[in-house]
């Protein structure tokens, strides 16, 4: 961490250094904000990613699904959102991967389970 | 003269858009929340503002890392509805006010050394349409009132800190009490409330800070203006540092604002809050 910034446990806080780092995974998810990008992540992924100057553990991770290992490389989690929606993996569904529990089990953590 | 008539705080949750658009605002889950804002509403239209600044941050929609401003003033004709990775959502285009916009960007430039980043086009995402939604829901004629759009960075450190959000509303304050039109104007914080969204400590919330945090926005601002983003990280989650974005609001009211409503529901994970204070009033003898 930089100044005035320390470490949280089991949190990541983005700062530039994990900015830089996520820099191309987060430019991917980006681009996701258009029907026709969508579209054709959704057709083909392998075709995509090439696109976005990944690493191969970076293309790995998103192969996976891998969202903690995503935000381990520097994925900002409003960023993340989008590859989540189009994988079908929205933000309850990733959280509960984060936190090593299934979507059920999250769920029953939560004060009004019917919010979603 | 322009002067501020009223401030509120509440958090952008962006499930509550498509509760909105799907007309699901009676669900048992979502009903709390809403009824919440009836009163808002009915306070509002007795009110009649006729501009909204709407402070507030983008999730990737716009504002991507290639280049990130700390302060970005909307300074046009009308505003986008922003596809954030979602599908752009069924809402008229926003009508701003750029001439009011214009003197905010010179007048805090020129007199009170906020070098803020202006833009020409920006389209808008749920961080300023959840609170349009819910304070200002719009007709077949489009919103109720002309809107500026201030996007401030909480998502990318180094951010502002709370004490340079809190001046930014002083400093927003005494912009519009130098404007000629005699316009009604109303100050949206928006954000968090406590959240965290990564990491195995994912969920977490605090509504004992959450409640804090609303008590201290009415009587100690100034005092609250210090609290760190450490702090609120650490006791509120990550994602909790959008409230500094409410201390702007409460920097733009003047120090005898009498609070109206307050909220609190946090249902899955996100504390939602909402605060409104009327101002403009004599101060009570």
């Amino acid at each position: 961490m930089g100044i005035a910034l320390k470490a949280i446990p089991d949190t990541s806080i983005f700062d530039l250094r994990v900015s830089r780092r996520g820099y191309r995974l987060n430019k991917l998810c980006a681009s996701l904000c258009s029907p026709a990008n969508r579209e054709a992540f959704k057709q083909d992924e392998e075709g995509y990613m090439p696109g976005f100057d990944l690493s191969e553990k970076e293309k790995h991770l998103i192969r996976k699904r891998d969202f903690a290992g995503m935000i381990d490389a520097g994925m900002n989690i409003y960023f993340m959102l989008k590859i989540g929606s189009v994988t079908g993996n929205g933000l309850y569904r990733m959280g509960a991967q984060m936190r090593g529990e299934s979507y059920e089990q999250f769920l029953g953590t939560r004060n009004i389970q019917g919010a979603v | 003269m322009a002067r501020v008539v009223a401030g509120i705080g509440l958090s952008h949750v962006p499930s509550i858009g498509p509760v909105v658009d799907r007309g699901r605002q009676g669900d048992p889950a979502w009903k709390p929340l809403f009824d919440a804002y009836v009163p808002v509403r009915e306070w509002l239209a007795r009110l009649k503002p006729d501009v909204a600044i709407v402070v507030y941050n983008d999730h990737g929609a716009d504002f991507l890392f290639d280049k990130y401003p700390t302060f970005a003033l909307g300074v046009a004709e009308r505003y986008r509805i922003a596809d954030e990775g979602f599908g752009t959502r069924p809402l008229p285009e926003v009508r701003g006010d750029a001439e009011l916009s214009t003197h905010l960007a010179e007048s805090l430039v020129y007199e009170h050394e906020f070098d803020l980043t202006v833009c020409q086009e920006l389209a808008v995402e749920h961080g300023f349409l959840v609170p349009m939604n819910l304070c200002f829901p719009h007709g077949a004629s489009g919103w109720p009132v002309a809107c500026i759009p201030l996007q401030v960075n909480v998502i990318q450190h180094p951010l502002p800190t709370a004490r340079r959000c809190y001046k930014l509303g002083q400093a927003l304050r005494k912009s519009i009490s130098s404007y000629e039109k005699d316009l009604r104007i109303v100050i949206l914080g928006t954000g968090g409330m406590s959240h965290q969204l990564q990491g195995k400590r994912f969920g977490f919330m605090n509504e004992a800070f959450d409640q804090m945090f609303l008590q201290k926005i009415e009587s100690s601002p100034d005092e609250l203006a210090d609290i760190t983003h450490q702090e609120i990280m650490e006791q509120a989650g990550a994602e909790a540092v959008e409230l500094i974005m409410w201390l702007t609001m409460r920097g733009a009211l003047s120090e005898n604002a009498r609070r109206i409503h307050r909220h609190y529901y946090a249902p899955m994970t996100t504390g939602m809050g909402l605060i409104t204070f009327e101002d403009g009033q004599p101060k009570a003898m």
